[in-house]
């Protein structure tokens, strides 16, 4: 009844096909039949595109994990860094030449047009004192400041397209070193002065009703007319809001990119970057303008950050309330 | 001549830094300095992915673009190179740098981040005779003048990261895709040289 041969042959049978089917199972598809093409293989074996795709679309920082102390390492690509080069080199690099040559040219022409600014009365020889020893103190440690900021920034745009060919590599390199040194350090003498300006100038430089007329009228600069102003007019006024908001701006973006990484990612200092930049040139371009009304454009006007004195006469034309609250103020019995 | 190229197949990366340790190791690289990384993608999720990134020496390099003092040069063979006798330590090749490869010796740039530092390609620096003291104590190791490639490459125990000729490497890479029937992305090519390896 029972054949144990039966058996045996029937295990060794299925004994037999589970180790073909096993084996057959652990060989490559593709081994068996060289001609056919290998089978792809299914499940998530993701590419690139798959991988964090959205994330990456924008060019912004792909950022994975990572085992070192560096977390800024953790950023595997970010192709916005091309995006920051071409803008270095390419758009930056006019707006340059229109902030800087472009604005000199625009005063030189403003020059031959109208010739300097003088005083329509002539000179009073009796003098005025429109700024004190510390105003003047403070103006100049803020355009000191700024100059030396101004020029290091500069090189660090456009100086290896202008400076490095005249004086070659390695004096450029001891200039650059200096320059970024000087930059780092003389922000902070900059930024004293921006916000002493601010609390000592600021009632001076609320907007008025009559800033608007000194704007109809040009200022004075353009066609005859000499536009009321008290101790800083219409012009005066853009010029501060333009120093104490470009300089809040520039503080700012500098001092994040004084401790770089500290408050922002990679693409947040690329932009820091591109801000700080865009406030300079702005700021440069109004403050080559500042500095030639107040310098060679106008007779009589720079006496009044040298000496802190003005002739009479240029303050009636120029600052004709400020001149009448000031002697209301010194000579009350008149 | 030869334009050298690094490709990392993500497929076979299985993150043990063992590039990061011989890169250090070869060049002697300094603290706190890593001029490979690797970095995982998805990290303990499906589609988990590593990636050993350095200098990719880029084509139309971002940081020798971006350089106030273009103290850059691309070598005969496309490394990307720099002087660090030139360098001011200014940080913007960082900022350019879609691999973020550039590394300073400060963290901070109040006063100077230092002479920039890179992966050199174990191609050494500009000034002094190939495989000096001088050299090596500046820039690492010269292998690329001893006719071998960068160590980080050689010591791959799962021949992921891939380096030498572009043309040849990318065919060596586009062989395994065709066996094994998927690619893995040549993560940064696309990025580095404008182009990608199609299968």
């Amino acid at each position: 009844m029972f054949d144990l041969s039966k058996v045996i042959a029937a295990s060794r049978t299925l004994l037999a096909m589970t180790i073909i089917f096993g084996f057959l199972a652990i060989v490559p598809a593709h081994a068996q039949n060289p001609d056919r093409p290998p089978t792809p293989v299914t499940g998530f074996n993701p590419d690139k595109a798959e991988v964090h795709a959205d994330e990456f679309k924008g060019g912004g920082p792909l950022v994975g994990h990572i085992v070192i102390p560096d977390q800024k390492a953790a950023s595997l690509i970010q192709d916005n860094g091309r995006t920051w080069r071409d803008y270095r080199r390419g758009p930056l690099l006019w707006f340059v030449v229109a902030t800087v040559p472009g604005v000199l040219v625009l005063l030189l022409l403003f020059r031959l047009i109208r010739g300097r600014v003088m005083i329509d009365g002539g000179l009073a020889h009796r003098l005025i004192t429109r700024f004190g020893s510390f105003e003047r103190f403070m103006h100049w440690l803020t355009a000191f400041s700024w100059l030396i900021l101004a020029l290091s920034g500069l090189n660090e745009i456009v100086g290896r397209r202008v400076l490095l060919p005249l004086v070659g590599n390695e004096m450029f390199t001891t200039l650059s070193t200096a320059g970024k040194y000087a930059h780092n350090f003389v922000a902070f003498p900059f930024m004293i002065g921006v916000v002493l300006m601010f609390f000592v100038w600021v009632r001076h430089n609320l907007p008025e009703m009559r800033d608007i007329d000194w704007f109809a009228q040009g200022g004075g600069l353009i066609g005859a007319g000499r536009p009321s102003a008290g101790k800083f007019n219409a012009g005066q006024k853009m010029v501060f809001w333009i120093v104490v908001l470009g300089g809040t701006g520039l503080s700012l973006t500098g001092l994040a990119m004084l401790f770089p990484f500290s408050v922002t990612d990679i693409a947040g200092m690329q932009l820091i970057s591109v801000v700080h930049g865009g406030i300079a040139l702005l700021m440069i371009a109004a403050m080559l303008g500042h500095i030639y009304i107040g310098t060679v454009g106008m007779e009589g006007a720079v006496e009044a950050m040298t000496t802190g004195d003005v002739d009479l006469n240029w303050a009636r034309e120029h600052h004709d309330l400020w001149v009448e609250e000031v002697t209301a103020k010194s000579h009350p019995a008149e | 001549m030869a334009r050298m190229k690094f490709l990392c197949d993500a497929d076979r990366c299985i993150e043990c830094n063992a590039c990061v340790t011989a890169c250090k190791n070869a060049n002697e690289v300094p603290w706190g300095i890593n001029r490979r990384r690797v970095v995982t993608i998805n990290d303990g999720k499906p589609g988990e992915r590593s990636v050993s990134m350095a200098c990719m020496h880029c084509n139309d390099a971002p940081c020798a673009a971006v350089c106030p003092v273009d103290c850059f040069y691309t070598t005969a063979d496309a490394v990307v190179l720099h002087n660090k006798d030139l360098c001011i330590g200014c940080g913007y090749c960082f900022y350019a740098c879609p691999f973020g490869a550039p590394q300073y010796p400060k963290t901070t740039n109040f006063g100077s981040l230092g002479k920039m530092d890179k992966c050199t390609y174990c191609s050494g620096g500009p000034e002094e005779a190939d495989g000096s003291a001088a050299e090596y104590a500046k820039y690492g190791a010269n292998r690329m003048a001893e006719g071998k490639l960068p160590l980080c490459a050689e010591m791959c125990s799962t021949k992921s990261l891939l380096a030498g000729d572009g043309e040849m490497i990318a065919s060596i890479y586009a062989e395994r895709v065709k066996t094994r029937g998927y690619s893995s992305g040549v993560w940064g090519w696309n990025t580095a040289y404008q182009e990608t390896i199609n299968v």
